[in-house]
């Protein structure tokens, strides 16, 4: 059974608590945590290994701005693990990246906590962060949405962390302010706390409180795919989603499980020479430059949709406010229900693209 | 004087089988429809997505995979990646509400031409009836 511990301080106190106890007792190498930048309201994710430093943490930070997921498969190994604070989704991320040979488990105490959801981008960038602040953590202790979260974050209903070593319990938790409720899952995570000054108990982190927020998540997400009504207005309707898209390919950029180097369609496998451009003007009378946006979106969807784990930046990096994540979130499932596969929740799952069965799809083929 | 529509079908055919059996099919003296346009490739997993979804933006009414019979690659186990790939995008097809009746594949031995002849002739009647892929008169794609 999974053990809590109790700390008799604010979550984010208690958190940060433990984790200068993890680095000053040398469980750890490092710690890896949003941290405060300057005093304009900014900050960035941090590889840490000074004690002092963490005074500037901000680990429960509700903002995104990068996968964690992501920077984390580019860290480099070290003596010990590196204890991380990453949001759910931002930790499927990894387990994907880690699939991909992007990363190792190993290298890392995960730490992630039930999720309020993110800021959108504009919100910080508009330096109105803290003073929407206050209400989000009311928001959070009642078990309900702020108003002020992604819309992404408002559809996505796996808020509670999957293969985390451990846990910090914050959605619904009333006494937020004074409390931090942190539950250990891991044999790994239960020798590192070790000493810790903190009341230990038996207890797991039940599920069924979390219901009706699962339940209406779901529902939000269901109102946003069929908002986007991609698979009623076929390919007009893709050219008119994407008609506004200026071929930036931020949104694969920031995409956790695009982990590719040279990104495919940015090779010289998909330059337009003058000869395509021109049979292109030939059989169709007009060529649109730059050429093969759709290609490139329904190309990214072929290599990548079965694993996106909803995380909502494709939409954020958008600049011509396209629901990017949406529709590869809606996409994604439905291929990913094709093998009951969930990205990001079982690492020994191996990715739908590099295995078979020899006794699926029979149906097809065969004719 | 309307003429008749004739589609063109790009045919990635795998060359242990399919691509052989199209062979077979010719020296036998079957006729086959002029829709179908072979590539020959060396294996149906050699066909890369991509290919599929540039062949029907670029207009190809129809796009058709060969491949070996389940349990007969030539490379053991090519055509069942294929398969995958090949189900992952037809559901991202109809998840976009984009035609994917206009992909086909199809298991087709070195020894079935006859099977070859049927399977294009029936695809080439199929996309007659669904009429010219819409997305050869976009520009914008
Ligand atoms: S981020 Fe938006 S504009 Fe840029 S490539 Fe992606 S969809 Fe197009
Ligand atoms: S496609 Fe978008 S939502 Fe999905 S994992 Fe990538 S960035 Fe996140």
């Amino acid at each position: 059974m999974d053990k809590v511990l109790k700390i008799d301080k604010s979550a984010e106190k208690g958190i940060v608590e433990l984790l200068k106890y993890l680095l000053l007792n040398d469980r750890v190498s490092g710690v890896f945590t949003l941290r405060k930048t300057g005093n304009n309201g900014s900050f960035d994710y941090a590889l840490i290994t000074e004690p002092a430093l963490l005074e500037d943490s901000i680990p429960l930070h509700p903002f995104m701005h990068v996968n964690a997921g992501k920077i984390l498969s580019a860290l480099p190994s070290m003596r010990k693990p590196v204890a991380a604070v990453i949001k759910p989704c931002e930790l499927r991320s990894f387990v994907e990246l880690v699939k991909r040979s992007q990363g190792a488990l190993d290298d890392f105490l995960l730490i992630s906590y039930t999720c309020g959801g993110s800021f959108p981008y504009k919100t910080t960038v508009k330096g109105q962060m803290d003073k929407l602040l206050p209400e989000f953590w009311e928001a959070v202790k009642s078990g309900l949405d702020s108003d002020s979260i992604r819309p992404t974050c408002r559809a996505c209903e796996y808020f509670v962390p999957m293969n985390a070593d451990l846990t910090i319990s914050l959605v619904g938790e009333k006494d937020l302010d004074s409390k931090c409720a942190i539950f250990l899952h891991s044999g790994k995570s239960k020798s590192m706390v070790e000493g810790f000054e903190a009341e230990i108990s038996k207890g797991e982190l039940k599920l069924s409180r979390f219901d009706s927020l699962v339940k209406k998540r779901k529902e939000q997400k269901e109102k946003d795919f069929k908002e986007i009504n991609i698979q009623d207005s076929g390919l007009d309707g893709m050219i008119d989603i994407f008609g506004k898209c200026i071929g930036c390919h931020g949104c694969s950029r920031i995409c956790p499980i695009c982990h590719c180097i040279l990104c495919d369609f940015e090779s010289c496998a998909y330059d337009y020479d003058t000869s395509m451009i021109e049979n292109e003007l030939l059989s169709r009378g007009g060529v649109r430059v730059p050429t093969d946006t759709i290609l490139y979106q329904i190309g990214r969807l072929s290599h990548m949709s079965f694993s996106c784990t909803g995380c909502g930046l494709c939409t954020e990096v958008c600049p011509a406010d396209i629901p990017v994540s949406t529709i590869f979130r809606k996409t994604g499932e439905e291929v990913a229900g094709l093998f009951d596969y969930l990205p990001g929740k079982d690492v020994n799952e191996e990715i739908p693209v590099t295995i078979f069965k020899e006794d699926e799809l029979s149906e097809l083929g065969n004719d | 004087m309307s003429k008749e529509f004739m589609p063109k079908i790009i045919s990635f055919l795998c060359k242990w089988c399919t691509y052989s059996g199209a062979d077979l099919a010719g020296t036998n003296r079957m006729k086959y429809p002029p829709s179908i346009l072979p590539l020959r490739v060396m294996c149906s997993s050699r066909v890369n997505p991509v290919f599929l979804i540039k062949s029907f933006l670029y207009g190809a009414d129809g796009v058709l995979i060969g491949g070996c019979h389940p349990g007969d690659c030539h490379y053991q186990s090519g055509n069942y990646y294929t398969r995958r790939r090949f189900a992952i995008l037809t559901t991202i097809f109809d998840s976009l509400g984009l035609e994917s009746e206009r992909l086909r594949l199809s298991w087709i031995s070195a020894a079935e031409g006859t099977k070859f002849v049927r399977v294009s002739t029936e695809f080439t009647e199929k996309i007659k009836s669904m009429g010219e892929n819409p997305a050869k008169k976009k520009i914008f794609l």
